[in-house]
């Protein structure tokens, strides 16, 4: 019998990345259920969920730093601890992982030598980082001499050193001002621009709107929401819409009232969904009724944060 | 309000391990080492070695060293220590004078022939009569002393009849019956010996090597260690002090693991291609380096300001540097492993390296300990280091002479660091 033809499929048309039945415990704790998912070619893929929902776990046995109990991760094929998966791969770490004393072009240097460059490759690399962070005028200033934000820039930067085809940005922005947070995602998106695949982790709603094609929410360790910004929407409130009621003085009869009339109270914060507008009159007329004083109440198409509210009973921040 | 303040410090104390540490257990082991080196017990006062050349064969050279060898302070040895069942032949000037440079003992005795006919005598010191010889190693400033003066008071009454003898010749040259002329010659003695000691006060540095002038016994003594060298005691302090602080230094740079640890710094590294094996390797180099650098500093500066012969020693100086250097690095390596946090690494160092500095002989010469004391030492980075460097600058021995000290480190070294190697998986992965 004749063997099928071995047909070896050319690395870029393989998957940037896939993680399968991915699973890691810490004693007691399941930081990582099974998580599944694929990343696309110049794709970017926003992992949003909680502090503690396994966001950091998760990319950190992509990048070889956890071994998983269960599952695997492959990088255009290659495992994800293998030489070839190490170049693909770029990682920004939560933390400010920096040599402070160092200078902005010593910490690229030392970084693209750890990852294997030389000489003019290195020179080009470093140029092209400082560039990208706008560091070019900073470059001799030791990193703790910078401001939170420059600093994040080049924490970015770092990650990029080795000019890989796979970011993944484990929550970029913390602790960084709105102005700096831009400057930010004019980088990102900058590097979008350059068809480089990126997973970025956030608990901020409006970053993984912003800079992310499709959307995996993440909770305890598992995925329980996966697609666009639409269909997450779609799939969670089809055409409804979301009524927000904040009352004066949100005691425990609010709560049963709020419960009572199948909506969630959040921070003395009602969130019902409707399907009609009209339907606000007879929720204004309920709780008139009840004796509960409305200081303020609005009417909004859901969004990620509600999807999460929806799927979890929780806030993204809690 | 005053209680609460306590009662917050000592539960903060209580949870800082350190703290507590530095805080009642150093004090008590430093206590400790100095009362032991400074003789809290009597029967671990350290015997003075010193090895004793007859070459006279008479009976008053062997009464005089069978009266050395009733002291129960001195250790004596006539012959080297037999070798594998074999006795070795009794010492010779020339032997003992090698055993002293090689630190076999910090003193020798040489009774030269003749010494029996006129062993004992007063006043001033007769060129014709031979002179027992006191070769030394004067960087045991101790010794040469105590067998001096042990000498004296051995001559004295191991010899009586001599003594005695002397003694009478003595009055009869001198004295000759108290007549008034006698009366005259009596003052005119004590004069000449007022004089004498007058002189002596006033220009000891004049004749140094004959300090025993005037004693039944006379004596000369003979540096044959670092006989040309400035002072025996900078050299020693260079390397002791030296290594204490190459220690310091290295648990210092071994706790940038730490701090890359604790930043997240580790981490992005070792996502890179460089492996956990590589970094620390990395991290010895860099330590072996610092270290290096910080004793030809050391030297440096003991060549130029305190006059330490380091230019015609280099070569022993860089094999003893670099062993030294890599032995710290490793130690801090392992150091730092043994932490989780840079915090940690702080009181322990401290802690560990002040006892290791004071038994291994950085803060105390270790030949001045009792002999537990010594042997204790020897568990040290410091004592073979310093031995080793004590072989370079002060006994001018080859390089080919350092293979114990360089063996031990080098071993040393590469234990630790592959414990530190073995301790530092826990980084490795999650």
């Amino acid at each position: 019998m004749a063997s099928a033809p071995v047909v070896s499929i050319p690395s870029s048309l393989l998957l940037p990345l896939r993680v399968e039945g991915l699973v890691k415990r810490f004693g007691e704790l399941t930081a990582v259920d099974g998580i599944t998912l694929e990343l696309k070619s110049g794709e970017c893929l926003g992992l949003l969920g909680p502090n503690g929902a396994g966001k950091s776990t998760l990319i950190r046995s992509i990048v070889g730093r956890v071994i998983p109990d269960a599952g695997t991760v492959t990088v255009f094929g290659d495992r994800a601890d293998s030489a070839g998966a190490r170049m693909a791969l770029g990682w920004v770490p939560q933390d400010l992982a920096l040599y402070p004393k160092l200078t902005c072009r010593e910490n690229l240097e030392a970084f693209g030598q750890y990852h294997g460059l030389r000489r003019a490759d290195l020179k080009t690399a470093v140029a092209w980082c400082l560039d990208w962070a706008a560091l070019t005028d900073r470059a001799h200033e030791p990193v703790k001499n910078l401001s939170g934000g420059m600093k994040r820039r080049l924490n970015m930067a770092a990650g990029l050193i080795h000019r890989p085809k796979v970011m993944l940005m484990d929550e970029p922005t913390v602790g960084v001002d709105p102005q700096a947070r831009n400057r930010i995602f004019e980088m990102i998106e900058k590097l979008r621009g350059e068809g480089i695949s990126m997973i970025y982790t956030t608990h901020y709603m409006e970053e993984a709107e912003r800079l992310c094609d499709r959307i995996a929410i993440i909770d305890h360790g598992r995925i329980i929401a996966l697609g666009t910004k639409d269909e997450l929407v779609q799939n969670a409130f089809a055409s409804r819409s979301e009524v927000l009621a904040r009352f004066a003085n949100a005691d425990d009869s609010v709560a049963a009232w709020v419960k009572e009339r199948g909506g969630i109270l959040e921070n003395g914060i009602a969130r019902f969904t409707i399907d009609h507008a009209t339907e606000i009159a007879g929720l204004l007329e309920s709780a008139a009724k009840a004796g509960h004083e409305l200081a303020d109440i609005s009417l909004r198409k859901p969004n990620l944060e509600s999807v999460f509210l929806h799927l979890t009973g929780r806030e993204l921040r809690d | 309000m005053i209680l609460p303040i306590v009662r917050t410090g000592l539960i903060a104390l209580r949870r800082d391990r350190g703290a507590l540490a530095l805080s009642f257990i150093l004090p008590i082991a430093f206590f400790t080492i100095f009362a032991v080196i400074f003789g809290g017990r009597r029967d671990t006062t350290p015997k003075v070695s010193v090895l004793v050349v007859d070459e006279d064969h008479s009976s008053a050279s062997q009464r005089l060293i069978q009266g050395l060898e009733r002291e129960g302070s001195l250790s004596v040895k006539k012959r080297p220590a037999s070798k594998q069942g074999a006795e070795q032949p009794d010492y010779t000037a020339a032997t003992a004078e090698g055993a002293v440079k090689d630190g076999t003992a910090p003193v020798a005795l040489i009774i030269p022939h003749g010494f029996g006919e006129n062993p004992i005598s007063f006043g001033a010191p007769n060129q014709n009569r031979p002179t027992i010889q006191l070769l030394k190693d004067s960087s045991d400033m101790v010794a040469p002393q105590v067998i001096a003066g042990l000498l004296q008071k051995v001559a004295m009454t191991s010899m009586p009849d001599i003594m005695a003898e002397q003694g009478s010749k003595y009055m009869d040259k001198y004295a000759g019956g108290f007549t008034p002329e006698q009366k005259k010659k009596i003052d005119a003695g004590l004069e000449e010996l007022r004089k004498r000691t007058s002189a002596e006060r006033g220009g000891q540095e004049a004749a140094p090597a004959d300090s025993n002038r005037g004693m039944p016994i006379p004596v000369t003594t003979r540096d044959v260690v670092g006989e040309n060298k400035n002072d025996p005691m900078v050299s020693f302090y260079a390397a002791a002090i030296g290594v204490m602080f190459l220690l310091f230094t290295a648990s210092g740079a071994g706790g940038s693991l730490l701090d890359e640890a604790e930043s997240g710094t580790l981490d992005r590294v070792l996502s890179s291609h460089v492996t956990m094996g590589t970094l620390l390797g990395g991290k010895l180099c860099y330590c072996v380096l610092l270290a290096f650098s910080q004793l030809v500093l050391m030297f440096t500066w003991a060549w130029l300001v305190f006059k330490v012969d380091f230019m015609s020693h280099i070569p022993g100086f860089v094999v003893m540097g670099l062993s030294t250097a890599f032995a710290v690095a490793a130690f801090g390596m392992l150091l730092a492993s043994i932490c989780s946090t840079r915090a940690q690494l702080g009181p322990l160092s401290t802690l560990v390296i002040l006892i290791m500095s004071s038994v291994g002989g950085s803060m105390f010469p270790r030949f001045l300990m009792p002999e537990a004391m010594q042997k204790a030492g020897l568990l040290t980075i410091n004592a073979w280091a310093i031995d080793g460097f004590t072989k370079v600058f002060w006994r001018d021995e080859p390089v080919s002479h350092l293979w114990p000290q360089v063996l031990v480190l080098l071993g040393v070294g590469v234990v630790l660091f592959a414990i530190a190697r073995r301790l530092a998986r826990r980084w490795e992965y999650s």
